[in-house]
This record gives structure tokens, C-alpha cells and sequence, in this order.
């Protein structure tokens, strides 16, 4: 079981609300991504329901339970830090059954459950190693096989990718989806890159200077960000968001159009402008165009076969059904 | 973590550590100060009285006190201008590429960890001896007339005892900083072409300017206070007395306390405005 | 500099440190062998003593005529007790220090800093008549308690630059792990702590072992350290190189291993932790 339910949580450090009164229902068997620019408030949220930090009011209910005064090893959850934070001295069998010596359980289920978890993820030939011998990713797996032997009722992450080289990013990220569908345990998981976040998700709680801004699948946030900043957040790359004279034809202050909603054609359209920079990756080509409407030049995905020129004049039309539509106070009109 | 409770904890953890210093500092300064006002002399009828500021004026006038901060002033600058030069040459040269680096950098460092009464002593005697010191053999050997190390030369001689102690001090600390330069740095400054010269005025040096002045003021610290060098060697005469060794023959030789505290107290004054300089430093580095 | 250089450049730098190495390091060696010949011999000059006859007498003499082991034991004691005896006081400081932070802490630690500057001669009438009115005079306990002293800040800033190195994070792990603050410390926080501390002591023998301006100024024959005891050669009768040798070489070598094991921690204990 692991479903946790924050009511009205605050944080204060001295007089800055780090998280303002904030509710939020994670539901067993979720994987939850926070996600937000640094300094949003998402590591202090995910440290109170660790209870590593105090919260300064409200709830946190564990399975039902009020845990806001259980300390953090009494709360069933296991948690896998930035640094990974495993324990130098010790070999990589050892650290893994650290929490489970902690909880005095009997040798034999110890190695029992260290093997399997070795065994998951791949460290069966590193056991006796120290961590300081291992490598980024395996140190990662590491702290993920001293989380899992707990067998906890929810798994926390810290940005547990930040460390890690590009490619075996995508590799952990996989390998991390992969252990949430075989264990079906609650995992909230915390990052500032919101391609993690749309690739890992069930639900994307999407924080901004401690408020939530939106909550939903991922696909929800893509199709109806609630507001401009959702809407500039989530989609890479981000969705053009345009203000001024064109925004006011479609009786919004700001209107908002992702890049693959815009054809381009070197004939007719709506926008004019010119070709600056392109970026090919073969499957795509994302086109940035300056057009004389507009401050800041719009980002327009054509197909990887298109190829312009520097400098070329073309006509720009938005899709008119995937024109998002935003007030003066930056939230969304439906 | 930071809690109420653990705030507490950690006062009462520290509060030993902090007690002891702080009698280790206030009770001597207390006494040292009140000593400092009095005329006492503690074989020759002992407490005489109050003087006010008489001690200070007496101190400084007499005649041991300017030839005393002549004296340390030439021992500490002469020493740091020795360490500081051959320091940074020599952890320039220990920083190359050789054979046994490892083995050359424990033969440098070595007499650091002399005790200063063994160094004082080996050199006086089997060095500077000028009839069977090593020295006077050299000298001799060369058809030259020994000379007088410690009396002839008093101050050189002294001077060059002190730098082979401190020298090595100076090639770690400069070695260390030099090996945490990156060497992309030097890299990039070959690739804008600049000759050896150049690289080391403008990329070691610079880098080292930290290491440098740290080196400077804690030698200072240290060299304002050498005592056993001289106490063995020449016991503060052939004009080597510091202001330490001069504070020091006033107190426990002469007895005159009170005259002895007073320079005590410049000495203090002294030190403080070396050690300021030294704890910004050092405190801009707690911060970074 | 992951480079190739040529075998020619590498032999001279090689020749160049080595030749340098050895001139700084060649009074040490000088009277470790004057230290091996007869005292007749000891004074001969360089190239005769060299060709002499080998002895091992002097050590004998040293130990006989002057009791040299009792000031080998002193200094043990008083190097060794002292820095144990800080080290004690110094562990909970900085473990609070550099675990619970506050506003005052970098104050503090600025403060201890500066007690280590107070020029001892300023205070040594106080400490000398303290130490005559509670009959600490020529005692090893004086000894050890006022050597404990001048180096607690160095112990201090040491095992707090050490405690700070390690990352906040484990010992959350830890707790996350169900570790109680009993467990956190004996699984976590000591094994991690103990290279620290075990540098910090060895610089702190080093320091104490050597320090002699109290140990000269504080102690007569009875609790003379080493410092004290070669002192005494400053005005000797007859020939004394070799037995001056021997007591050096005694008294030097145990603190010269030691250094050499403790390089790195030098560099960072002397200059509290501003060159790394």
C-alpha cells in the first residue's frame, strides 16, 4: 500500500513560505513526477513527506494514517538521494542491507533479499565491491537496490539522474519505468527536466515558487496546460507563446501554439517572416523564424525532409484547433 | 535536522572546547595586563605598587628595544623572502615529471620536522662550528679562512637556520596550490602561445598569490615567535635578541615583571594585527 | 599534465630534484651517520669521518649518562597526552559545529582561530607563576594541559573540516534507513569520521612532540620532554657530537616517519583548511 494525501502542507524557513498551503492526492500504485525550475519548492516537498524537514502546518496522511510526527524510518518509505548518498565504508552487499540490519532482521532473509534485489538490477558480480569502485549508473542502481529491499510502501527519488552522463540517462529512466510496472509500488519522483517527467509519469505535479501550478497525466498538461506557465514548461521544444495584436484577434492576452502546429509553406499562410536558425535531426527539422509580428522569433516543426535557407522569406499558419488561448492573468480560456 | 532540541545539544557539546579557550585567553591577558601597570619585581621586593603607564614608556625607551625590533624584523622579513622565493621554485621543480617524486618530496619536506632545539643545535655545532663544523671543513678545503657563523655572521647564520625549517613548510603548501591548478589552464594559455615565462607570470603566479599570502602570514605568526632557535644557539647575544627573546630575559632572566608584561602586551598588539589579515583570508575560504 | 616528454627532460628534472632533495635533506643525514662514530671520529673532517670505524656507542652512552629514555617517555606522554586529551574535548565541539550549524558558528570558529595567534611570550609570567602557585611546574600533567591547550584550535578547525566533508545526505539515508541517532553514529557517522580524526592526532603528536617554548620555559630535569633534554647540549663539556647526534637522531626520527604519513593533513591543518 502506499497512498499519501498532503493536506494543506506549508513549509516556512523563518519567514519565507517555502510551500504555501498545498493539497495533493498520490494514489497507490502512481508514479508521481514533481517537476518544476529550481527553487520551486519540490525537493522541500518530497523531504516533508520523507520527513527529513518538519512541515509548518498541515497533514500528511499515509494510508489513512496522520504521519506527520512519525520520524522518517517509521514512515515505510525509502528514499533515493541526488548523490546517491551510499555509505563509502561499507561494501555494496552491506549497503544495501543497511536498512534491513537496521531493522533486525534475521542474516539469512538478509542475503536472501540482497540477492534478489542484486539480481534485479543487475549488481550480482559487484556485491563485494566498494561504492567508490563502481560507476555513476551502478552506484545509482546501488541506491535503488538498498530502497527496494526495504520493500517500502512508496519509493522517493531526489533527481536521481542529475549525475549522470546523457546516455545513460535515458538508460536509468527506462530501467527506473521498468521497476515501477514489475513492483506496481507508489514511486513520487522528483526533477527539474521535464522530459523525465513526461516520459515517467502517471501524474505530473507541475510546482512553480511553492504552489502547485497543474496537476494531471502528462498528456493532459501537454493538451490543456491550465495556465502560461504550464503551457511554457511542459513540451520541448516549448510551446510559442505570442502576445500583442495577434493575440488580441483571438480576444486572448496571450495566445500560445506548440511547434508542430504550424505548417510552413514558402507560398501562403497567415504569418510572415524569415528563416533564422535550423536545427535537423533527421526525423524533424525545427525551423526558428523571425516574423516581424512578433518579439521573439517562433519555433515551427516541418518534416525532416524540408530543407530552407537561411535568410528565406515563408508563410507561417497556425492550427486553429490547437491554439491555446490565455487571459491577462496568464490562465487558460476555454 | 536543525531542531530546537539538537540547537541545544550542540551548545552544551561545545561548550567545553569554548570555556577552556576562553580561560586559556582571558585569565593570562588579564594578568599579563595587570602586571603590565605594576612595578614588580618578584626577587627584589615584589609588588611595588602601580605606575600607570611608566612600563610601556620604559620598555620602549630603553635601549635593547629598537635594536630588538630591528632584529625581528630582519630575521622574519629575511626568512619569508628565502622560503617564499626558493619555496616556489622548488614546488615549481618537485611539480615536473621525474623519477622517485614521491621519495625527493619526503627529503624536502624532512626538516620541518625537526624539533627547533635539534636544528638549532646540529647547525650550530656540526655546521657552523668554526673548527670542526662541516662548514668550516668546506671553507677550508677551498683554501678559505672558516668564519665565525654565529658571531661574525650572527644574523645571516640565524636566518639560514630558520629557512631550512620553514622551507619546506612553504615547497607543501605552494606544491599543493600549484598541483590544484588545472592544467587545462596552461593548455589553453600554449595554445594562445605564450612562452614559459609568460605562462608562469600570468597563470601560476596569479594562482598561487593565495597559497602565497596564506604562507606569509602564518610564517609570520610563527616567526615573530621563534625562541629555541636562539635560546640555543646564541642566547640572544652578537645582536640577535627579538622582541620575543628581550620580552623573555625581562620576565624569567631579569624578573622584572611588570616591564617584561608591558612588552608583552606590544607583542599581543603585534600579532593581532598579523593574525586579522590572516583569519579574513581564511574566513572568505569558510565561506566559499 | 597527461603528456608525453621526452626521457632527456625527465633525467634532468630527476638529476635537478634530486641533488636539491638531497643538499635540504643532507644535515639529517649528516648526523644520522656522526651519529654511528666514536666522538673522536665525529669531529674529524667530512671525508675522515666517512672512512672511520662504525659504532653504535654512543647510543649506549646517551641512554646511560643522561637517562634518555625518561625524556623519550616524557615527550610520549605530553605529545601524546595532550593531543588524545584535545582531541576529546576538540571531537564533540566541531561535531556540533560542522553538523548543526548557526549564526555564531563561523564566529567561533574565527575566535578559536585567533587564540592560536596570542604570542605565547606575552602570557608566560601569568602561566609561569600559575603553574609555580598549583605545583604544575615540571610536571608532565602541566605540560599536557597547557600544550592541549594552544593546540585545541588546530584540533578543532581540523575535525571540523574534516565532519563538514561529510555529505548531509548519508546520515539522512541513514535515518531514512531506520537508523537511530545510536546507530547513525556508530554505523555511519564514526567509520566515516576516523580517517579524519586519525590525521588530526597524528599532526597533533607532530605539533606537540616539537613545540618548545613552553616545554623549554615550563619543565627543569624532571619532566623534561626531548626539546628540553637536547637544549641541555647548548653548553656541554668535552666532545659531545656524537652523543648529540645520537640523542638528535632518538628524538627526530619517531616525528619524521610520522610526517611522512601526514603530508597531505600538514598542509591542511597549518593552514586551517585555506590551501587544500
Amino acid at each position: 500500500m502506499g497512498q499519501i494525501h498532503l493536506k494543506q502542507v506549508t513549509k516556512r524557513f523563518g519567514e519565507v513560505e517555502v510551500i504555501s498551503p498545498l493539497d495533493l492526492e498520490i494514489e497507490d500504485g502512481e508514479f508521481v513526477v514533481f517537476v518544476g525550475p529550481s527553487g520551486c519548492g519540490k525537493s522541500t516537498l518530497l523531504r516533508l513527506i520523507a520527513g527529513l524537514e518538519d512541515v509548518s502546518g498541515g497533514h500528511i496522511m499515509i494510508d489513512g494514517q496522520d504521519a506527520t510526527e512519525v520520524p522518517p524510518a517509521k514512515r515505510g518509505l525509502a528514499m533515493v538521494f541526488q548523490s546517491y548518498a551510499l555509505y563509502p565504508h561499507m561494501s555494496v552487499r552491506k549497503n544495501i542491507a543497511f536498512p534491513l540490519r537496521m531493522a533486525g532482521l534475521d542474516q539469512a532473509e538478509q542475503n536472501r533479499r540482497v540477492e534478489d534485489a542484486a539480481k534485479v538490477l543487475n549488481l550480482t558480480d559487484y556485491l563485494d565491491r566498494r561504492p567508490g569502485q563502481l560507476s555513476g549508473g551502478q552506484r545509482q542502481r546501488v541506491a535503488i537496490g538498498r530502497a527496494i529491499v526495504r520493500e517500502p510502501a512508496a519509493f522517493l527519488f531526489d533527481e536521481p539522474l542529475s549525475n549522470l552522463d546523457a546516455a545513460l540517462r535515458v538508460g536509468m529512466r527506462l530501467e527506473i519505468s521498468e521497476l515501477h510496472k514489475r513492483l506496481s509500488t507508489t514511486m513520487i519522483y522528483v526533477t527539474h527536466d521535464q522530459v523525465e517527467a513526461m516520459t515517467m509519469a502517471d501524474k505530473i505535479v507541475v510546482l512553480q515558487a511553492g504552489v502547485i501550478e497543474q496537476v494531471g497525466s502528462p498528456l493532459e498538461l501537454y493538451r490543456k496546460p491550465r495556465n502560461t506557465f504550464v503551457a511554457g514548461f511542459i513540451g520541448s521544444p516549448t510551446m510559442n507563446l505570442l502576445e500583442g495584436a495577434e493575440a488580441a484577434k483571438h480576444g486572448a492576452a496571450t495566445i500560445g501554439i506548440r511547434p508542430e502546429h504550424i505548417t510552413i509553406s514558402t507560398e501562403v499562410g497567415d504569418w510572415e517572416g524569415t528563416v533564422g536558425v535550423s536545427e535537423h535531426l533527421g526525423s524533424d527539422t525545427f525551423f526558428h523564424i523571425n516574423c516581424p509580428a512578433f518579439e521573439k522569433p517562433l519555433t515551427v516543426r516541418a518534416s525532416g525532409e524540408l530543407s530552407l535557407k537561411y535568410g528565406a522569406k515563408v508563410m507561417l499558419t497556425p492550427d486553429l484547433q490547437h491554439l491555446h488561448r490565455f487571459d491577462a492573468q496568464g490562465l487558460r480560456i476555454e | 535536522m536543525a531542531t530546537q532540541h539538537s540547537q541545544s545539544a550542540a551548545r552544551i557539546m561545545m561548550a567545553p572546547a569554548v570555556i577552556l579557550l576562553l580561560g586559556w585567553m582571558l585569565v593570562p591577558l588579564t594578568m599579563t595586563l595587570y602586571f603590565s601597570f605594576k612595578k614588580y619585581l618578584p626577587l627584589r621586593g615584589g609588588d611595588l605598587g602601580w605606575v600607570g603607564f611608566e612600563n610601556y614608556t620604559r620598555f620602549v625607551s630603553s635601549s635593547s628595544f629598537w635594536p630588538a625590533v630591528a632584529t625581528t624584523l630582519i630575521i622574519v622579513g629575511g626568512v619569508l623572502v628565502i622560503t617564499i622565493f626558493l619555496g616556489v621554485l622548488l614546488a615549481l621543480l618537485l611539480d615536473q615529471p621525474m623519477w622517485g617524486q614521491g621519495v625527493v618530496r619526503i627529503l624536502v619536506i624532512a626538516p620541518f620536522f625537526v624539533m627547533p632545539t635539534v636544528s638549532g643545535l646540529v647547525w650550530k655545532n656540526m655546521f657552523m662550528d668554526p673548527t670542526n663544523g662541516f662548514l668550516a671543513y668546506m671553507w677550508r678545503a677551498f683554501g678559505a679562512e672558516p668564519v665565525q657563523w654565529l658571531s661574525q655572521a650572527s644574523m645571516p647564520s640565524l636566518i639560514m637556520i630558520v629557512s631550512w625549517q620553514w622551507l619546506p613548510f612553504a615547497t607543501l603548501i605552494l606544491l599543493t596550490a600549484i598541483q590544484s591548478l588545472d592544467s587545462e589552464q596552461i593548455e589553453a594559455a600554449e595554445m594562445d602561445g605564450a612562452s614559459w615565462f609568460s605562462r608562469f607570470r600570468f597563470i601560476i603566479l596569479p594562482h598561487l598569490s593565495r597559497a602565497i599570502t596564506v604562507v606569509l602570514l602564518i610564517q609570520t605568526i610563527f616567526l615573530l615567535s621563534i625562541f629555541a632557535e636562539i635560546f640555543v644557539t646564541t642566547a640572544g647575544s652578537f645582536g640577535t635578541k627579538t622582541l620575543t627573546y628581550l620580552i623573555f630575559q625581562r620576565v624569567l632572566e631579569s624578573q622584572n615583571v611588570g616591564l617584561g608584561s608591558a612588552g608583552g602586551v606590544y607583542a599581543i598588539i603585534l600579532a593581532n594585527i598579523v593574525a586579522a589579515f590572516l583569519i579574513r583570508i581564511v574566513g572568505k575560504n569558510l565561506d566559499a | 599534465m597527461a603528456r608525453a616528454i621526452t626521457t632527456q627532460r625527465k633525467t634532468i628534472n630527476t638529476l635537478f630534484a634530486w641533488a636539491v632533495g638531497l643538499i635540504i635533506f643532507f644535515p639529517i643525514l649528516w648526523i644520522f651517520v656522526l651519529s654511528f662514530k666514536s666522538e673522536g671520529d665525529a669531529i674529524k673532517a667530512p671525508f675522515e669521518v666517512l672512512t672511520s670505524a662504525w659504532t653504535l656507542d654512543s647510543y649506549a652512552t646517551v641512554q646511560d649518562r643522561s637517562d634518555y629514555f625518561k625524556h623519550f617517555w616524557n615527550s610520549v606522554t605530553i605529545a601524546v597526552g595532550s593531543t588524545l586529551l584535545g582531541i576529546l574535548v576538540a571531537v564533540p565541539a566541531a561535531w556540533s559545529m560542522a553538523f548543526v550549524p548557526s549564526k555564531r558558528t563561523r564566529g567561533i570558529l574565527m575566535w578559536m582561530l585567533s587564540t592560536k595567534m596570542l604570542p605565547a611570550v606575552g602570557v608566560l609570567y601569568p602561566i609561569y607563576i600559575g603553574f609555580i602557585k598549583l605545583g604544575l611546574l615540571d610536571t608532565r600533567i602541566g605540560l599536557v594541559i597547557v600544550l592541549m591547550l594552544i593546540n585545541l584550535p588546530i584540533i578543532v578547525w581540523m575535525l571540523y573540516t574534516y565532519f563538514k566533508e561529510i555529505p548531509g545526505e548519508i546520515l539522512e539515508a541513514a535515518r531514512m534507513d531506520g537508523a537511530g541517532l545510536r546507530e547513525e553514529v556508530m554505523y555511519v557517522l564514526t567509520p566515516m569520521a576516523v580517517p579524519g580524526i586519525a590525521s588530526t592526532l597524528l599532526l597533533n603528536v607532530i605539533l606537540a612532540w616539537n613545540e618548545a617554548f613552553w616545554t623549554l620555559n615550563l619543565t627543569a630535569a624532571k619532566a623534561a620532554p626531548l626539546t628540553a633534554f637536547i637544549a641541555s647540549y647548548s653548553s656541554p663539556e668535552g666532545l659531545f657530537y656524537a652523543k648529540l647526534s645520537a640523542a638528535s637522531v632518538m628524538a627526530i626520527a619517531p616525528i619524521l616517519i610520522m610526517g611522512w604519513f601526514s603530508q597531505k593533513q600538514l598542509v591542511r591543518g597549518l593552514t586551517f583548511g585555506a590551501v587544500k
